[in-house]
């Protein structure tokens, strides 16, 4: 048998791949796909899901609600009417995305090109200074950015004495519990996971490119604009994946810097399972979040490719 | 590169962009040593000796001085259960992950097998899926596989099926795999066919090959996949909480159930202290990589 | 289980499937027999099969259709471990983890020779590439040569039949190539094994070789000791990769066994030459191929061979030859001689736009088929 197995290169190569095959295939595509049925399930009385449709319930209910159509909450005289609740939050969650992953853009270039032009002996320890606080726990970083925020915190104890320096009366800031302060504590947490791509893209970029650049008379400003950007646009795209992906799903930050003010996608899912034990409900929710993501995600590579050569720093 | 020119402009954003990232850190370990028990304003560092005011708010003086808070922290044995169950899980879930991820790596580098279209796609789904969506899916499978098997069997009281470590370690290894296989092609990639062909070729089967000749060409690539995993099971937030039960409380599950109730600066302190360990051991792990460079080229 | 040949091809087919999905016979129907203790080159360009075929006497490829044989064993699907022979890699594919002498020593370790043994073997086979003391560096700490050297005696300390060499010296400089093509062909001879040979480089094939194999996508183009290859190229493709050609188009005017006129239109002559293809009849249009070397070039007129005018182009002084270049046949034609006198007055040369003569001798004149 042996001999037969050594005979066959398919076989070895799907022996080699099937535990981990198997692994995820149990623990993740049959997941979805349970989330997908029961999506279209009902909370039953007792919290547990049915199937059970009448001509008040259809297995699109939760999908319905999800895009405005309610039959509660409605004015008075309306049977049924638009409901904007769970639409907002899908927007809202959106427009996160993208403002969060436009600021991180905005911040992380200029240091990934000031890592990248470092000298190689500085390089290392230049990294090393962005990936400790990405090794802290993601819950940790939040935390603290809530400490710097509060009435009571950093920020406002230092903009008190900037203010009173000059003269001028201040009350102290109410920063938490604001979008903004989810905006921030966003860009905060994912600002790592777009440094590196955009570094590693950048540092293989060939040195006698912007020789020929010059060569051919470009001052530095055009080189910039003409050789260098095109050429780290491969890692701009694979930090966008990192950032833009997880920022849709994420219900800490909301949570703690947003208090019960900012809702999300995440944070509507996370009360379904938990405290409104709505299963149902909250698969829903979970299934439009990931069609919203690979829409984005598929739209964006198509555009700008994958830039997957630098995923792996 | 351009010759080193460095424009004040980007130096500066960088300084700036750097500030930005350690501030809060910054904050977070100055309050570890707050006076104040409930941690909403800073009010002086604890004093070893000496007098404060008492307004039950304050901490007079304290064995520990200084480290008061840390002291607390090591009382606390909640604490200790929690990083105790961080860890078991962390190792085990890097443990095997590792293994059949790089088994994994092997095949998708190697070979072309009926069944690779499917694992490819499999590992595909956890780069693009919210970490959300993959945490109620693997709640919703695990909450209906529990409730069918404990109604079938019978099962009541301790011998039920319930979320635990077991199911936490489960969800880890699953979202960790493709971290590791991505990690382990990408170094299988440089590397040589014609190395396990020499080795072949003088005389050695498959096992011994891949025993004395590729294991210990892609061990770099496969340590520095089980660090990648090891860091990502440590850090891992969303899938433990909608897959942990009682008694498998991580760390980070912890500090956010403490920061939903009282915040004393023991939280500051246990962040502290998770912050020193891992500046430690980056630093050991340079110290290593450096000492390994040398002999080779 | 001896035979005639160490090894042998017989009507051996590998097909690869190309990235696009299209299928491609990388050894097309190749059938080859390589004796007992002789130096056999396979030579070809990239994509030729030559590396392929070697990979398949190896095992590291099993071929699609046909059968290898060593020693008289069809070998079919026979993992590398089990065939005896072994590998001179191109890129040497040294254990970067294991010494020099752990290098060397492990094929015997696969062979669980007793560790006295081992030692005093590997201590040969180190000693016969000049490598003693070298026993524990790494293979990054030797130079190319050395690395060279390594996976020879690694190869060669297990005492195969047979061993097969991939391109082995090209990452090697020139002076260092050309001492190790006799180092390694003086082994061979004292060795008395069989060594098949692959290379890309004609000089090193004729220089080493005791029959070579020249192939082109995939098909055998000719089979034959070196003198043959090159005085006797079996076709177009042979002549042109060989060493340098020239070739005329022309026509058969008459044929018989040892000699054919062809017809050359831009002259309006004939030219007499040697049949080479086989089946070549009267009016066919054939290629007739002229070796830069073979033809006599002079100033004037002479003797009672027939001469044909040319008119110099371009004159290039190599050092021990001279290469003219003149139109003549219609056709631009490279003639090279020896230096055998020294000259030293420019003037001497042929100069550009110079009337020359140029003469045809009949068995150098080879008169091929079309293709």
């Amino acid at each position: 048998m042996l001999k037969r197995l050594r005979e066959n290169k398919s076989a070895q190569g799907t022996l080699l791949a099937l535990p981990t095959t198997l692994w995820l295939f149990i623990l993740l595509v049959v997941p979805l796909f349970l989330t997908l049925v029961i999506s279209f399930g009902r909370r039953g009385i007792d919290g547990n899901v049915t199937f059970v449709f009448d001509q008040n319930h259809t297995p699109f209910d939760n999908y319905i609600r999800l895009f405005g159509y309610s039959v509660t909450n409605c004015h008075s005289g309306q049977a049924a009417c638009f409901d904007p609740l769970y639409v907002n939050i899908l927007w809202r969650s959106l427009a996160l995305a993208f403002n969060t992953t436009t600021l991180v853009i905005l911040l992380a270039y200029p240091l990934a090109y000031f890592i990248a032009r470092a000298r190689p002996k500085q390089r290392n320890m230049y990294l090393l200074m962005v990936l400790i606080p990405l090794w802290t726990n993601f819950v940790i970083r939040v935390y603290a950015w809530m400490i710097l925020l509060r009435k009571e915190g950093s920020i406002n104890i230092v903009i008190g004495w900037v203010m009173r320096w000059l003269n001028i009366p201040f009350t102290p800031l109410e920063m938490l519990y604001t979008p903004g302060a989810v905006l921030v504590g966003m860009v905060y947490e994912f600002l790592p996971f777009m440094i590196l791509p955009i570094y590693t893209s950048l540092e293989k970029i060939d040195p006698s490119l912007y020789e020929a650049a010059a060569d051919l008379g470009a001052n530095p400003l055009k080189t910039f604009f003409r050789v260098t950007l095109p050429l780290s646009m491969p890692g701009v795209v694979a930090g966008t994946i990192l950032v833009f992906i997880p920022v849709m799903g994420t219900f800490i930050v909301s949570d703690i810097l947003g208090g019960r003010q900012v809702i999300l996608v995440g944070n509507l899912i996370q009360r379904q399972f938990l405290d409104a034990r709505d299963p149902t409900f909250g698969s829903a929710a979970s299934l439009i979040l990931m069609i919203m993501t690979l829409i984005v995600t598929y739209f964006y590579t198509r555009k700008f490719g994958f830039g997957e050569e630098i995923v792996v720093a | 590169m351009n010759p080193h020119r460095r424009s004040p402009f980007i130096i500066v954003a960088a300084a700036l962009t750097y500030f930005f990232l350690y501030a809060p850190i910054v904050g977070l370990v100055l309050y570890s040593f707050n006076a104040s028990k409930t941690n909403i304003a800073f009010e002086g560092f604890i004093p070893a000796f000496g007098e404060l005011k008492t307004d039950g708010s304050l901490i007079a003086q304290s064995p520990c001085g200084l480290f008061h808070w840390y002291c607390e922290l090591a009382k606390n044995s909640d604490v200790i259960e929690a990083a105790g169950n961080t860890l078991t899980i962390a190792f085990t879930a890097t443990i095997v992950s590792t293994i059949i991820g790089t088994m994994a790596a092997l095949a998708l580098q190697r070979y072309n097998f009926r069944i690779k279209p499917f694992s490819q796609l499999a590992l595909y789904i956890p780069i693009v899926i919210p970490e959300i969506v993959m945490g109620i899916g693997i709640l919703t499978l695990f909450s209906q596989l529990f409730g069918w098997a404990n109604a079938t069997f019978g099962l009541t009281g301790d011998a039920r099926f319930t979320l635990g470590m077991a199911t936490v370690t489960m969800s880890h290894i699953a979202f960790m795999v493709p971290f590791v296989t991505l990690v382990v092609q990408a170094r299988l990639q440089g590397l040589d066919k014609s190395y396990e062909e020499a080795a072949m070729d003088l005389g050695a089967d498959e096992w011994t090959t891949f025993r004395r000749v590729t294991f210990p060409m892609i061990l770099p690539g496969a340590l520095s996949g089980a660090l990648l995993a090891f860091t990502l099971s440590l850090d891992d937030f969303v899938i433990t909480f909608f897959t942990n039960g009682p008694g498998s409380t991580t760390l980070p599950i912890y500090v956010y159930g403490l920061l939903r109730r009282i915040i004393t600066p023991q939280v500051n302190a246990l962040s502290t202290v998770w912050i020193f360990v891992v500046f430690v051991a980056v630093l050991l792990l340079q110290i290593l990589q450096n000492r390994e460079r040398k002999p080779h080229l | 289980m001896t035979s005639e040949f160490a090894v042998e091809l017989r009507d051996v087919v590998k097909k690869f499937i190309t990235p696009e999905g299209a299928e491609l016979n990388a050894v097309d129907h190749v059938t080859m027999q390589i004796k007992n203790g002789e130096f056999f080159s396979m030579l070809g360009s990239s994509g030729c099969g030559k590396t392929t075929s070697l990979r398949m006497i190896a095992g590291f490829e099993w071929a699609t259709e046909g059968e290898v044989y060593i020693e008289g064993k069809a070998m079919g699907r026979t993992p590398p471990f089990q065939r005896r022979v072994n590998t001179v890699f191109q890129n040497y594919a040294l254990f970067q983890h294991l010494t020099v002498y752990e290098n060397v020593a492990f094929g015997l370790e696969m062979e669980r020779v007793g560790k006295d043994d081992i030692k005093r073997r590997a201590g040969q086979a180190l000693e016969m590439v000049q490598l003693i003391g070298m026993d524990r560096r790494k293979p990054n700490q030797l130079s190319g040569g050395q690395q060279q050297r390594v996976a020879l005696a690694r190869a060669l300390v297990k005492t195969p039949n047979v061993l097969l060499l991939d391109e082995p010296l090209g990452a090697l400089d020139l002076k260092l190539r050309k001492e190790m093509q006799l180092e390694l062909k003086a082994l061979q001879q004292r060795l008395g094994i069989t060594f098949i040979y692959v290379t890309h480089d004609q000089e090193e094939a004729l220089t080493m070789s005791d029959r070579i194999a020249v192939m082109s996508k995939g098909k055998i183009q000719q089979i034959g000791v070196p003198v043959e290859v090159y005085e006797r190229p079996a076709n177009k493709f042979v002549a042109d990769f060989i060493g340098e050609s020239n070739f005329l188009a022309g026509r058969i005017e008459s044929i018989s066994e040892n000699e054919a006129s062809v017809f050359i239109q831009d002259l309006n002559a004939a030219v007499i030459g040697t049949p080479i293809s086989d089946g070549l009849i009267k009016g066919e249009a054939v290629v007739v191929c002229i070796r830069p070397e073979k033809i006599r070039i002079s100033e004037k007129g002479a003797l009672n061979q027939k001469l044909f005018p040319g008119k110099v182009t371009n004159t290039i002084y190599i050092g021990a030859d001279t290469h003219v270049f003149v139109d003549a046949f219609g056709a631009k034609l490279k003639v090279w001689e020896q230096n055998r006198v020294s000259r030293l007055d420019p003037k001497s040369f042929y100069m550009v736009g110079q009337e020359v003569w140029l003469a045809l001798m009949p068995e150098n004149t080879l008169v091929l088929k079309k293709d």
